[in-house]
C-alpha cells in the first residue's frame, strides 16, 4: 500500500524534516525529497487504489493519465521553489511549501469526493500560512481575505458534494456535468473560486502580490492548476466554461496595461492564461483537454520563472514597481535573460514552451469551428502585453540609476532549471505530448502556424513601441488599481458601518423607552396612582378646552409640584376595602347567576 | 536601451516588414478562409495591442486611486 501513496507521504515526510534542518542540509534534503517524489510518480502503475474505510465509504487514490501530468509539474515547481528559497533563514515557507505541495497532489490524485474535499481545504490553509510568511501588515490582511474567500468556495463545494452523494449514492469523483441541478452549480462555484474565474477572481490579485518573493512561486503553481484539473475531470465539455474562459481571458487586459506593480501584472496574466485552459476544458474534445493539460504544465513552469525573475529584482532592489525600476539589464543580465525566456514562453513565441501548448488549444477551437472564441483568443494574444511589459519596464526602458547585484546563486540555479524546461519543451514538444491524457499526432511546427504567430507577436511589439514613442501610452505612476475586491475591502465596511448606525439608533431608542422612561414613569405613578391619573386626565382635557388654558395649566403645574404629598384623603384604607368588597360581590354574582 | 529610440524602432519595423513580405510567399492552411488573407495576423496584432491599450487609457480614470487607498 505504501508504494502508491508514497508521493504524498514523501512530501509530508519532507515537511516534517523541514522543521529540524537548516541551510545546506535543508537544501540537499529538499532536492532529495523532490527527486524521490518524482521517481515515485514515474513508477506508479496507473489505476485506482483503495486507501482506507471511512464511515462506510472506501477512500481511494487514482493515478491516471489526466492526473499524472499535473503531478509532474507540481513536483518540478516544488523543486524549483525550494531551491529558490534556499537563502531564507526560517524554514517556515519550506514547511508549508511541502504541506501545500502534498495537499495539492492529494487533491489531484483524489478518487473520491471526501478525499478531494479534505485536501482541498488543507491546500487553503497551507496557502494562507505561506501568504502570512511575508510578515507585512498588508499580507496579514490579504491572508485573512484569502481564507474567507476560499472558505466560501470550500463550503459551496462541500454542500455540492453532500447533495451529489445524496442524489447518486456514490462518493466517486468523476464526471459531474450540469445535470445534477443545484449540486452541479454548487460544485462548479466551489471550483470556480479556486480557478479564479471572474467575478470570483479578486482574491488572487489581492493576495499573491503581497506574498513573499519565494512564497509566490508555490502559490502561483498550485491552487489554480488543481482547480483546472478538477474542472477538466468533472466539467469537461460544459459550454458555460467556454464563455467563462473567454471572459477570463479578456477581463485582465486593461489591468495588465494599467498596473504599476509587476507582480500584480503577472497575477493578472495568470488569470488570463488560465482562461485559455478553461476555454479548452469547456470545449472538452480529447484535443482540447490535451491542450488544457499541456498549457497547465508549461504555464506552471514559465509563470514560476517570471515570478522568480521579478522576485530576484525585488530581492535586490526592494521593489517590484515599474516606477522604481528600469535599466537593470546592466547589472542583472542573467536575470534579464531568464525573464525574457519566461516572457517569450508565455507569449507563445515559437521555440518556447508556450507555443507548444497554446497551438493545441487554438487548433482545438478551430476544429470545433468556434469562430468567436477563436477571434477572442487571437485578440487576447495580441492585447495581452504583459510579455513585453514585464521584462521591458524592469530591465530596459529609462535608466532608474539603480545598479543592483546579480541574483544570488540559488536563485540563478532555480531560474536556470525553469528556463531550461521552457526551452526544451519548446524545441521538443513531443516530450510534453507524450505525457498527455489522450494520444495525439500533433505537430505545432508547421510553417504557416509559426509564421502566423511570428507576425502576430512582431506587430504587437511594433504597436507597443509606437504607443511608447507617441507618448500617449498611459503614464506609469504609483497607484492602486481597483478591482472587484473593492466590494469587500471598501464597500462592505461602509455598508456595515451605515447599517450599524441604524441598528445603534434603534437600540438607543428602545433602551431609552424601556429602561429609562417607562420605569421612571411607573415609579412616579405608583406613588399615588389615582392622583397621577387625575393629572394626566386634566392634561388631556386641557387640550380640548376652548378657553381657560392659563388657569388650567397653572392648576396642573401646582398639582404636579405638590404630587405625591397631598394623597387624596378619601382614598383611605376603608375605601379600598369597600372597593374590593364590591368587586368580589360582582364576581360572585357573575359566577352564580350569569 | 530604450525601444522608442529610432534605431531600435527602425530595426523592429524592418523585421516586421520582412515578415509581411514572407507571409505572401509562404503557403497557408486557413481554417476559416479569411485567416488566409495575407498579413491578416499582422493587422490583428497591431489592432489588438492598439485597442487594448486604448481601452485601458479610457477607463483608467475610473479605477485608478492613490497607492494608500486601502488602508490595510
Amino acid at each position: 500500500m505504501i508504494s502508491f501513496i508514497s508521493p504524498l507521504v514523501v512530501f509530508f515526510i519532507g515537511a516534517l524534516l523541514m522543521l529540524f534542518l537548516k541551510n545546506t542540509v535543508r537544501l540537499v534534503c529538499c532536492v532529495i525529497v523532490c527527486i524521490a517524489a518524482f521517481m515515485c510518480l514515474l513508477n506508479i502503475p496507473q489505476g485506482v487504489y483503495p486507501i482506507v474505510e471511512f464511515w462506510g465509504y472506501t477512500l481511494i487514490l487514482r493515478f491516471d493519465a489526466l492526473s499524472l501530468p499535473f503531478a509532474y509539474a507540481f513536483v518540478i515547481a516544488t523543486l524549483i521553489g525550494m531551491i529558490y528559497s534556499h537563502h531564507l533563514k526560517s524554514s517556515k515557507e519550506h514547511f508549508w511549501g511541502f504541506v501545500y505541495a502534498a495537499s495539492v497532489m492529494g487533491a489531484v490524485f483524489a478518487g473520491d469526493l471526501i478525499t478531494l474535499f479534505v485536501f482541498w481545504e488543507l491546500m487553503t490553509i497551507a496557502a494562507m500560512f505561506i501568504i502570512w510568511a511575508s510578515k507585512t501588515k498588508a499580507a496579514q490582511g490579504a491572508g485573512f481575505r484569502y481564507l474567507l474567500v476560499h472558505l466560501f468556495g470550500g463550503l459551496c463545494l462541500l454542500a455540492g458534494i453532500i447533495m451529489k452523494v445524496h442524489y447518486t449514492g456514490s462518493i466517486e469523483f468523476g464526471y459531474v456535468g450540469m445535470d445534477l441541478g443545484i449540486a452541479s452549480w454548487l460544485m462548479l462555484i466551489g471550483f470556480m473560486v479556486n480557478a479564479a474565474i471572474p467575478p470570483l477572481h479578486a482574491w488572487l490579485t489581492d493576495a499573491y502580490p503581497k506574498a513573499s518573493i519565494t512564497g509566490i512561486i508555490f502559490l502561483s503553481a498550485f491552487t489554480t492548476k488543481a482547480a483546472v484539473y478538477v474542472l477538466a475531470r468533472a466539467f469537461a465539455g460544459t459550454e458555460l466554461l467556454i464563455i467563462l474562459g473567454a471572459v477570463m481571458m479578456v477581463y485582465p487586459l486593461i489591468f495588465i496595461v494599467l498596473e504599476n506593480d509587476l507582480r500584480r501584472v503577472l497575477s493578472y496574466s495568470l488569470i488570463n492564461q488560465i482562461g485559455f485552459m478553461i476555454v479548452a476544458i469547456g470545449i472538452g474534445t480529447p484535443l482540447a483537454i490535451n491542450g488544457a493539460v499541456a498549457h497547465a504544465f508549461v504555464h506552471i513552469i514559465y509563470k514560476a520563472l517570471l515570478f522568480m525573475s521579478i522576485g530576484a529584482v525585488m530581492y535586490r532592489v526592494g521593489s517590484s514597481k515599474v516606477t522604481d525600476l528600469g535599466g537593470l539589464y546592466r547589472t542583472m543580465p542573467l536575470t534579464m535573460i531568464f525573464c525574457v525566456i519566461g516572457a517569450l514562453s508565455i507569449s507563445a513565441f515559437p521555440l518556447f514552451s508556450g507555443f507548444a501548448a497554446k497551438s493545441v488549444i487554438v487548433s482545438a477551437v478551430a476544429e470545433e469551428h468556434l469562430t468567436y472564441v477563436w477571434l477572442t483568443i487571437m485578440f487576447v494574444s495580441a492585447g495581452a502585453i504583459y510579455w513585453i511589459k514585464v521584462p521591458y519596464f524592469a530591465f530596459f526602458n529609462k535608466d532608474s540609476g539603480k545598479r543592483p547585484k546579480e541574483a544570488p546563486l540559488n536563485m540563478k540555479v532555480a531560474m536556470g532549471i525553469a528556463a531550461l524546461i521552457c526551452v526544451v519543451v519548446g524545441i521538443l514538444p513531443s516530450v510534453l505530448y507524450d505525457i498527455l491524457p489522450y494520444s495525439m499526432n500533433y505537430m505545432p511546427y508547421e510553417l504557416s502556424n509559426v509564421m502566423k504567430q511570428l507576425l502576430l507577436l512582431s506587430f504587437v511589439f511594433l504597436a507597443f513601441s509606437l504607443w511608447l514613442k507617441s507618448g500617449y501610452y498611459p503614464k506609469e505612476r504609483r497607484s492602486e488599481i481597483l478591482d472587484l475586491d473593492w466590494i469587500y475591502r471598501k464597500l462592505a465596511p461602509i455598508v456595515v458601518s451605515f447599517a450599524g448606525k441604524g441598528v445603534l439608533w434603534v437600540y438607543r431608542r428602545l433602551n431609552y423607552i424601556f429602561l429609562d422612561w417607562l420605569p421612571s414613569m411607573l415609579i412616579w405613578m405608583s406613588k399615588s396612582p389615582a392622583l397621577a391619573l387625575k393629572i394626566w386626565f386634566s392634561k388631556l382635557v386641557m387640550y380640548f378646552m376652548p378657553f381657560g388654558w392659563e388657569e388650567a395649566r397653572s392648576a396642573i403645574e401646582k398639582a404636579e409640584k405638590e404630587y405625591p404629598a397631598n394623597v387624596l384623603p378619601h382614598w383611605s384604607m376603608s375605601s379600598s376595602i369597600a372597593f374590593m368588597i364590591i368587586l368580589l360581590t360582582l364576581y360572585l354574582v357573575d359566577y352564580y347567576f350569569l | 536601451m530604450n525601444i522608442t529610440k529610432s534605431r531600435f524602432l527602425k530595426f523592429f519595423a524592418g523585421i516586421a516588414v520582412l515578415l509581411v513580405i514572407l507571409d505572401f510567399v509562404i503557403p497557408k492552411k486557413p481554417h476559416f478562409g479569411w485567416d488566409g488573407i495575407p498579413s491578416f495576423f499582422a493587422l490583428f496584432g497591431l489592432l489588438g495591442c492598439f485597442i487594448s491599450v486604448l481601452i485601458a487609457k479610457v477607463v483608467r480614470f475610473m479605477i485608478i486611486r492613490e497607492e494608500e487607498y486601502y488602508d490595510d
